[in-house]
């Protein structure tokens, strides 16, 4: 695993109107790692990602992938480039069924024109016979395979995560960027998604960035944590440093009160 | 038998036995039926093509007419004699180029569509940005504007006048040999990856983005696509009508073919082209309730446009009953005709 930055955010700020959601937000994700970004609800979290992912342009600073700059491409030309993201409320293709879901995502990775199977261009249906099997392939590692032919929105709530992220997976992305995963999910679920999410980092030499709530499961699973109050990082470092960090317990639980005698 | 090779089979036996089924109707009934299953063909064209933009990509639009306009005129510029131009263009001549112009009736068809998928793209770069109702009131202009233009740009339309004496080259060979065309592209189309896409983009537009599809790309093609077939179909019914004037292209033409897809069902190949016949067929059919019609002894006065009043309180009732329609998202394939056989047997 070498050790490069994949991404990297200089001095990201975003402000709508008169409020800065997130302010000079700089960071450096290196290549295989699973990091973490955290901080208390309207900390400006998903506002980095949708910066990151290209759904907002920064009022300010730069956002280079892989050494390019990307700040302000439209999302898909970001996705195109390695970028993937899950949404913090499931947002599935809900009248397709599981398999189309996948298919959809791969096509950012096709190239026959679009009319090439309606038109029986051997070539074209020649690859989209291989994105479906490749599909499958993706299904079946995130133990979805038996449920390819269901309707998306008839899955149960936990499976519908993973299916978010195999159609992330299906864009054959080199970052992925997961918006709480964990969210509503019981002890033992999250415990599953933690090996789930190592797994995939492992399976697909992915580097993952993620928004979580669930402290066991950033504790547990991230191998660098930035935290947001309020639009500012700050702190950002390892687990241990992080969970002993003053300024983060007061983010969390708000200032201790000072004592009187 | 592999189920692929099957359902080809089916297909191409489907086929034979419709143009068998022509050949004899052709042969045997009278001009009026001829007529309403011409219709039926031409119809179900429209409303395939309206269910591409508004069934399958989610784009409202309401500006069906205004290709069909296009279609018509430009198709019908090119198949009209040299002789019946000079007699009809009496108010102003047609300007130069299309006073001579002429092509055989399917180059003419197949023009009059490609003009309309122009017109798609140059609308659609302005409109395709607004979305939902408001996409469908642009669309809506443009429909009027082209009707508003058909009747003032007399040397080239004829204005209110409009063309007269088209030569009716419309058989049922060709609205049903287009029918089939459209039929086969569209439903291929929305089968493939890309009419996965369209599909996604009409279920979650953010979502579709973020797994990098240029969707604004996407709207273009399918709005094109649509309004390409639209033209097709209103070259057809120009020539199946041999006549046209601005006055045809109005919204009511528009609603028609809107009535026929939300009653097949959005998202429905099949349904599209079932309740194209069924539509098509009702509305000659209730032309009775136009007629007076007497009931022991009394004799209730026939009203004119009685039967529209009865088909909006059809579509009340679906919008009411049956939001999905006659289908649905569902299509009718042959495997639910041979499911029951091997029902367990090999996974889809």
């Amino acid at each position: 695993m070498s050790n490069g930055v994949v991404l990297e955010t200089k001095n990201l700020t975003m402000r709508f109107g008169g409020l800065t959601a997130v302010q000079k937000f700089s960071a450096c994700v290196e290549e295989g790692h699973i990091v973490g970004l955290i901080g208390p609800n309207g900390a400006g979290k998903t506002t980095c990602f949708n910066m990151i992912t290209g759904f907002y342009v920064p009022t300010e600073g730069q956002v280079l992938f892989q050494g390019a700059d990307i700040t302000g491409l439209p999302p898909h030309k970001v996705c195109a480039r390695g970028i993937a993201r899950t949404f913090q409320n499931i947002r599935l293709f809900k009248n397709e069924t599981v398999l189309q879901n996948v298919m959809i995502a791969g096509h950012v990775r096709q190239t026959s024109p679009w009319w090439g199977k309606a038109m029986g261009l051997p070539s074209a249906i020649r690859e989209e016979q291989n994105l479906r099997e490749y599909s499958l392939s993706l299904l079946d590692a995130v133990g979805l395979s038996q449920l390819a032919m269901e309707q998306a929105d008839s899955l149960p709530y936990g499976a519908q995560r993973r299916l978010e992220i195999a159609r992330a997976l299906a864009t054959n992305p080199r970052f992925l960027l997961l918006d709480e995963p964990a969210a509503g999910m019981n002890p033992q679920e999250s415990e599953a998604l933690m090996a789930f999410i190592r797994n995939i980092r492992d399976r697909f030499s992915l580097t993952i960035l993620l928004i979580e709530h669930d402290m066991k499961v950033v504790m547990g699973v991230c191998e660098h944590i930035w935290v947001l109050d309020y639009g500012v990082c700050i702190a950002e470092g390892e687990p241990t440093a992080i969970r002993s960090n003053p300024k983060v317990i007061e983010a969390y639980l708000g200032e201790e009160a000072p004592v009187h005698a | 038998m592999k189920r692929t090779t099957r359902n080809a089979l089916c297909n191409l036996l489907l086929l034979a036995a419709g143009a068998a089924l022509l050949l004899w109707v052709d042969r045997t009934f009278d001009r009026y039926v001829v007529q309403v299953l011409n219709l039926i063909a031409i119809n179900t064209i429209l409303a395939l093509s309206l269910n591409l933009i508004y069934g399958f990509t989610g784009m409202f639009s309401l500006g069906h007419a205004g290709f069909m306009a296009v279609g018509a005129y430009v198709s019908s510029l090119l198949i009209l004699p040299q002789a019946q131009k000079q007699t009809i263009y009496i108010l102003k001549p047609l300007i130069w180029p299309l006073s001579v112009l002429q092509a055989p009736f399917f180059v003419a068809v197949l023009l009059g569509g490609l003009a309309a998928a122009l017109f798609a793209i140059l609308i659609s770069v302005p409109v395709l940005r607004l979305g939902g109702d408001y996409l469908g009131i642009a669309t809506l202009g443009f429909a009027e504007i082209i009707r508003v233009v058909a009747n003032n740009i007399v040397p080239i339309t004829n204005g209110a006048l409009g063309l007269k004496g088209i030569p009716s080259y419309a058989n049922l060979w060709w609205t049903y040999g287009w029918c089939a065309l459209a039929v086969i592209f569209i439903a291929r189309l929305v089968q493939s990856n890309t009419g996965n896409v369209l599909k996604a983009i009409r279920d979650d537009e953010v979502a579709a983005k973020a797994m990098g599809i240029d969707v604004f790309k996407y709207k273009v093609i399918s709005f094109t696509v649509g309004g390409f077939f639209a033209g097709i179909g209103g070259a057809l019914l120009a020539s199946l009508l041999t006549t046209i004037d601005p006055k045809m292209f109005t919204f009511m033409l528009t609603f028609n073919v809107l009535m026929i897809v939300v009653a097949g069902g959005l998202g429905s190949i099949t349904g599209s082209v079932l309740s194209g016949a069924v539509i098509t067929v009702l509305l000659e059919w209730l032309r009775f309730v136009e007629n007076p019609v007497t009931i022991g002894g009394f004799t209730i006065p026939g009203v004119p446009g009685m039967r529209m009043v009865v088909f909006s309180l059809a579509l009340l009732c679906i919008i009411l009953f049956r939001r999905e329609g006659i289908m649905g998202m569902r299509e009718w394939s042959w495997d639910m005709l041979f499911r029951g056989r091997t029902r367990g047997g090999e996974a889809r």
